[in-house]
Formats: C-alpha cells, sequence, structure tokens
C-alpha cells in the first residue's frame, strides 16, 4: 500500500541562495528528488537531476564542460535542458537519454524550483521576500540542516510563544507569551496571518543592542506564511506609543524582516533558509554580526529541540495523542492547507492510503 | 474595547481573536457570523462548516485598515 506523501509537489521550493550556486557542480535533494545545480558561462542557473540515466551515477560528482556536464562514469553529456548530446562508443543518441530539467527562477536572493508538473510552473505564484535584495535593507542569511519533519517547523514558527522558553534571553520576553493574538485565514490566496501587537513592552536585548532604543517599546511581531515555503516575520519595533501613519509610512520605527524558507529535502529532514533584513545601522557590521550570531543561535536552538522531536514521534506508533491550545490556533490553520495542498497534488495516492 | 486587529483583507477571511485577558477564543467568519470557544479544533471546525451554524450579525465587521501583503 502506497504512504500518503507528507509534502506538496506541485508547488515552487527555494532550493538554495542564488550566492551558492556557480560554476561548480552543486547538489541538493528537494523533496526526495536529488538535484543538480550550476551556472551556464553567461550565468544561468540550471537544475537538473543529479542521476545519470545510464547507471544513475550522481551528474554531481561529475564535470563541467562549457555549459554541458560530462558525466564522471561513462561520459554520457548533458546539455542544460538536459537532453543527452553525448553518448560514449555509438554515434546513435537513444530516444530516452535525457535526465529532468527544474523550472527555475531566482528572485529575492533566492533560488526557487518547481516541484511537480513541469506545465504547471508558473513563476508568478512565487511569493516574494522583497527586503532580501533590497539597498534599502541589510540582510543577513544562512541555512542550517534540520533532521526532522519540514511540519515540525512550520509547527514551531507558527508560535512564537515557544520563544519565552526555548529563546529566553534571546528574543523571548515575558509578554511575548502572553498578548493576546489574531490569526487570520485567506481561503482563495492560502495565506496565514497571525499578529501580535504588544503596545508596551519590555526591549529584548537582540533589539536593545541593535536598535539603540533605550526602555520599553511597542513591539508588533505579524507573521505572514505563505505555505507550503515561504515565511515571513514583519518584526516592527518603535518607542511605546509610536504607531504607523495614516498613510502606511512608518519611518520612526524599526522594521526587521525576517524570512524562513522551509524546503523538505526527505520526509524526515528539511533545509531550514533563514535570514534577516532590517532598515537601520545598515552599514553598521557590528549590528550585523550581532543579528546574525544571535539569529543563528535561535535557529539552532530550534533545529536542536526539532531533531530531538523527530526521533520521539518516529519512535511512536502513529496516531499518537496530541493537545492543541490556543497558541496552536496558526498552526493548526497551517496544517491544514498543507494537507490540502498535498492532496491536490497526490489525489490518488491520498485516496489509496 | 480594544479594536480587533485585521490586516488580511478579501473575501473569504477567517479570524481567529484571542480574547484578553481570557482563555477564550473568537471567531468570525467571512460571512461575519462569530462564535466563542475555547479549543481551537473545535473553533476551526466551526467555522470551517460555513454556512452551517453560522448567523451573520451584520453590525461585526471591522472596515480592516488598509495594508499591502508584501509577499504576494
Amino acid at each position: 500500500m502506497p504512504t500518503t506523501p507528507t509534502f506538496a509537489r506541485n508547488q515552487w521550493y527555494v532550493a538554495a541562495y542564488s550566492r551558492e550556486l556557480g560554476r561548480e557542480l552543486f547538489p541538493r535533494t528537494i523533496l526526495g528528488e536529488p538535484i543538480v545545480f550550476y551556472r551556464t558561462e553567461n550565468g544561468d542557473a540550471v537544475a537538473l537531476a543529479d542521476r545519470c540515466v545510464h547507471r544513475r551515477y550522481p551528474l554531481s560528482e561529475s564535470r563541467l564542460e562549457g555549459d554541458t556536464i560530462v558525466c564522471g562514469y561513462h561520459g554520457f553529456t548533458y546539455d542544460r535542458a538536459g537532453s543527452c548530446v553525448f553518448v560514449p562508443g555509438q554515434s546513435r543518441i537513444p530516444r530516452t537519454a535525457r535526465v529532468a530539467s527544474y523550472p527555475l527562477v531566482e528572485q529575492d536572493s533566492f533560488v526557487w524550483v518547481w516541484i511537480g508538473d513541469r506545465d504547471r510552473a508558473d513563476p508568478g505564484l512565487i511569493p516574494r521576500a522583497p527586503w532580501l535584495a533590497d539597498p534599502a535593507y541589510t540582510t543577513v542569511s544562512g541555512m542550517e540542516p534540520l533532521r526532522a519533519r519540514y511540519e515540525l517547523l512550520v509547527d514551531n514558527l507558527m508560535d512564537l510563544s515557544h520563544e519565552t522558553y526555548l529563546h529566553g534571553g534571546y528574543i523571548g520576553t515575558p509578554e511575548v507569551a502572553n498578548t493576546p493574538i489574531t490569526t487570520e485565514v485567506d481561503e482563495e490566496n492560502e495565506v496565514i496571518y497571525v499578529s501580535r501587537h504588544m503596545a508596551d513592552a519590555e526591549c529584548p536585548s537582540f533589539y536593545a543592542k541593535s536598535t539603540g532604543i533605550e526602555g520599553r517599546i511597542t513591539r508588533w511581531q505579524d507573521i505572514e506564511y505563505h505555505p507550503p515555503c515561504l515565511y515571513l516575520l514583519h518584526s516592527r519595533i518603535a518607542p511605546v506609543g509610536v504607531l504607523p501613519n495614516d498613510d502606511g509610512t512608518d519611518p520612526d520605527a524599526f522594521h526587521v524582516e525576517v524570512v524562513y524558507a522551509i524546503t523538505p529535502e526527505t520526509e524526515h529532514s528539511t533545509h531550514d533558509f533563514w535570514a534577516v533584513a532590517r532598515d537601520f545601522a545598515l552599514d553598521d557590521q557590528e549590528v550585523s554580526d550581532f543579528l546574525a550570531e544571535s539569529n543563528r543561535t535561535v535557529v539552532l536552538q530550534d533545529v536542536r529541540a526539532l531533531d530531538v522531536l523527530e526521533q520521539v514521534i518516529q519512535s511512536e506508533p502513529d496516531g499518537y495523542q496530541e493537545l492543541s491550545v490556543n497558541i496552536d490556533t496558526g498552526g493548526l490553520a497551517a496544517r491544514r492547507f498543507l494537507r490540502r495542498m498535498v492532496e491536490r497534488a497526490e489525489p490518488k495516492a491520498v485516496a489509496r492510503s | 474595547m480594544t479594536p480587533r486587529t485585521a490586516m488580511l483583507h478579501g473575501d473569504t477571511v477567517f479570524r481567529i481573536h484571542w480574547v484578553l485577558n481570557t482563555d477564550r477564543l473568537l471567531g468570525v467568519c467571512h460571512c461575519g457570523a462569530e462564535h466563542e470557544a475555547e479549543d481551537p479544533v473545535e473553533l476551526w471546525d466551526w467555522l470551517l462548516a460555513h454556512p452551517e451554524g453560522h448567523e451573520p450579525r451584520a453590525e461585526s465587521a471591522t472596515p480592516p485598515p488598509v495594508r499591502r501583503l508584501a509577499g504576494v
């Protein structure tokens, strides 16, 4: 009996930062599909299935010759579209000698790939994180491998009340767990928005150090999740009582845009991309270093906890009992959208399981 | 009363507010119907059952502020 897939095909996923791709062959597995990435001589990014059709040798263990990959085992040669252009020992190239190529878009400093039916890949569907490539912001970023299923990271990020406990002293303060939350779900556009607006809060050291604000703050944390892959946390910090102008401008506040791209590697592992963009202290390397180190520490605290949780869940029988409380309202909405996306992409597999 | 937060707009937005100083959640359907519960699972079930059990309340709608979604 086939098992129900846990991640949704026919979606765009972040595969890498643009800076990771160059003239070296770069392997990365996305949704269980091994992919090799490289740039052509004129700089275009390419994504091909990372297995030679001949004997399944990884193309990432091969070499580039111009814009083609020459398989490191027997020399089968593929062009940027995945078509075989040379077969050793014969002039005829079999009709089926090609590897899959993946639709790819570079946007907002990310390399997005479409996993699913090629003819359904619409770049207009890719959600945006414009700050990451905006000169008005300074960004620090990284990626941590997570040995846990991606759903655990979604759960984790959808409920920021865990900040107080798992990340106390970094980004958590007592008010975070004690402020009312509004969760909004746009059924048509499949967006989840969780707002936590603290009118009068302690300024965590994470922000006191980087903004120079002294005293208490108005702190907004607005999660905007575009399932399955892109998670945005709009963080607004201002002295108490300072609100945005009616026209939407907000010159007296500090903005930090935290971006996560949650990309399943396998059923039990995840690429945890994280970036922090800010619109203040743009050239201050000390602030960059501090934000990078702090956020990486926070991410690693999550990774450690979720790796443990994955082991626990794998060792338990299916259908374990959970308890959901108020703080899980957004997480429950995320799970529902993810389930719906999986079913939409794999109706037969779901029906059979 | 604290104004209700509404950051998304659209014709099919469900909202759940954590009611200040209580353990209760207030669900507001896109049709205007409201329902309170302590359990988020129960509240989602009620919202997603729309229109079953939903009695629209004309006066409940808060006009959302203009805010463009960053990620679209």
